[in-house]
This record gives structure tokens, sequence and C-alpha cells, in this order.
């Protein structure tokens, strides 16, 4: 059996070991993010949430998820 | 009063005051206070998912958005570019372009950077978005935000938190004096007798969070809010007696026995 290739990318600021090649959409499906609800940024930009699919996640990458949250 | 709205971006709203929505106890206790207050503008930040604990409440599943206008801010931004990024992933959640700017200098007292607020404002305005700027109350500075494209001044009553209330009434009328922009009070008011304070010096609202949240009964201060802003309101609107520094008896005098 083919060994599956992890990669390390860093989400919200934390280190995570992921298969190689993944999608964005993917990845974002498998830690239950309602799209809606968050913008997402990778690598400092931000990206388009009907892109999602295209984009394949790279070593090194990092993703920033963000929500309303309350505040003054 | 029926047709004495707020009026921000083109938009009109009922209510005067807008409210924030950190520092509550719980989501359902900051709704409750939200309901009670009135408000239509909730202040919400920009933060992190919790990606490690999903099950904690988000706050679009207590207030909604589509019934209560979510005012983006940057709180807790020190730069230009810290703010500008914050506000443009704000509006990437939902296509929010009504937004409140806060570029802080100062971590103790938490004034505004006003070299940094004046350019974000600038930027932002170019990138078609709607900014309420937080300004220190200074006449000048407010000038040159309404020049670059503010939407609304919103000018500190007292620091971020301090509950000390209007600290330069006069600075406050006279950004009054020289725009025709909304002007609203943010952050410093104490008690409810500070928002009705600014609404009789001429303001069009006030913003209040802490003042409201840390209250020993956070839904009475709502509703003491409420009432302030509304009882301000129709107080400048009805304008004031002139003050006289002798007495000036209220019977006639004729007549008397």
């Amino acid at each position: 059996m083919k060994k599956i290739k992890k990669i390390k990318i860093k989400v919200n600021g934390k280190f995570s070991l992921i298969n190689d090649n993944l999608s964005l959409s993917i990845f974002l499906k498998q830690l239950k993010i309602p799209l809606k609800k968050v913008a997402i940024e990778l690598n400092h930009e931000i990206i388009d949430k009907n892109k999602l699919k295209k984009i394949k996640l790279k070593k090194d990458d990092k993703i920033e998820i963000v929500h309303f949250i309350g505040g003054g | 009063m029926k047709n004495d709205k707020l009026v921000v971006a083109k938009k009109k709203f009922n209510s005067r005051l807008i409210v924030g929505t950190g520092k509550y106890r719980s989501m359902s206790e900051c709704a409750k206070a939200i309901k009670l207050s009135g408000a239509e503008i909730v202040t919400v930040a920009v933060r992190r998912v919790n990606i490690s604990d999903k099950k904690k409440p988000l706050l679009m599943d207590y207030i909604n958005p589509k019934k209560i206008t979510y005012l983006p801010n940057t709180a807790g931004c020190f730069t230009s570019k810290d703010a500008l990024r914050t506000l443009r992933l704000a509006r990437d959640i939902g296509g929010w372009k009504l937004v409140k700017l806060e570029v802080l200098g100062d971590k103790k007292n938490l004034f505004p950077d006003m070299i940094e607020t004046l350019k974000s404002t600038e930027v932002l305005t170019k990138e078609g978005f709607k900014v309420m700027v937080y300004c220190n109350d200074d006449p000048l500075m407010a000038k040159r935000l309404e020049n670059v494209g503010a939407c609304a001044i919103m000018p500190l009553a007292a620091p971020i938190g301090s509950g000390l209330g209007i600290q330069n009434t006069t600075n406050i009328k006279i950004i009054r004096s020289q725009t025709k922009l909304p002007l609203i009070i943010d952050a410093g008011l104490g008690q409810a007798s500070d928002a009705a304070i600014a609404m009789e010096l001429g303001c069009d609202g006030v913003l209040a969070n802490t003042a409201i949240a840390k209250a020993k009964k956070p839904f009475e201060m709502a509703l003491a809010f409420k009432n302030a802003v509304v009882a301000g309101r129709q107080s400048f609107l009805a304008g004031r007696m002139d003050k006289s520094i002798y007495g000036n008896a209220s019977s006639p005098k004729k007549g008397i026995i």
C-alpha cells in the first residue's frame, strides 16, 4: 500500500499535519467550519470562498479562519 | 420624534444607541441586554475561530445579523495594516461594508493613534467601505477624518472602558458645530446620564459597551441607556431655556396677598 505523504501547515497559529495534495475545501469540511460565518485567509491573502476546491494545500501554508465574536 | 432617525451612510435607524457585544458573562446575557437596549447596531470583533472547541457558542446564533446590523470593529488593532486586514476579512464574512475603525496607539489608555487612523480611513474609503471612525475629541482631527471620507465621527468621551463620562464637553460642542456627519460618542461612558448629556450636546448617537455589560445589573442598565438616549435627544430638540445667574420666580407677582 502506498504511504500517503503528510505535510505540515499552520492553522490559526497552530501546527497541523495533513495529507499532501488536500484541497482547502476538504480540509475546512474536515474541521466542520461553517463557511457562511467565516472568512479565510491563506498566506495573508483572503480566499474567495467559491474557489476553495481549486486550492491545494502546500507545505508551510498558513491558514487563518476568523469569525465575529463579542466586542466593543 | 417618529421621523427623527439616525442616518449613517444613508441607512436609517430608529435607535440612536449602538451597543458593544463584549464583556458579557454569556452570549444569552449579551443578547438579552441588546434586546432591552433597543439598539439596532451592535459592534462585533473579528477573531480566530476556535478549532479545538467547536461546541463554543457562536455570536451569530444569538444575535441575528439579518435583524441587527453588525458593525465590525477593529478593536485591538495597533497599526493601520492590522486594521485594514481585519476589516477586509470582516467584509468577506458576509459583505459588511459599514465598519468601525479603531486604531489604538497606547496600551495603557487605549487612546487612538490618529495618524494611523487617518491613513486607514482614507484607504478604506477608497476601497468602498463606509467607515465610522473612533477618534480623539480633537476638532482638527475630526475635520481631517471628514475630509478623507469618514461616514461618521466617533470621538471618545474618556478612555475605553474607563466609565468616566464625557471629559471635554467643549470639544464635543465644537466638533458638533463644524460637522454635519453623524457624531457618535464612543467609549468611556459610565452610566445612563452620560448618554443623556452626549445627546443634549447635539450628538447623533452614543455607543456603549462596558457601561452596560459591567453594570451591577446589565439588563436594567441597558434599559436605562435606552431611555437616557431618548430623553437626551428630546431635550436637545426641545432646546434648553436660557441660563441666568439670578433667580426668577415661577409664580406671578400679581395678586400676592
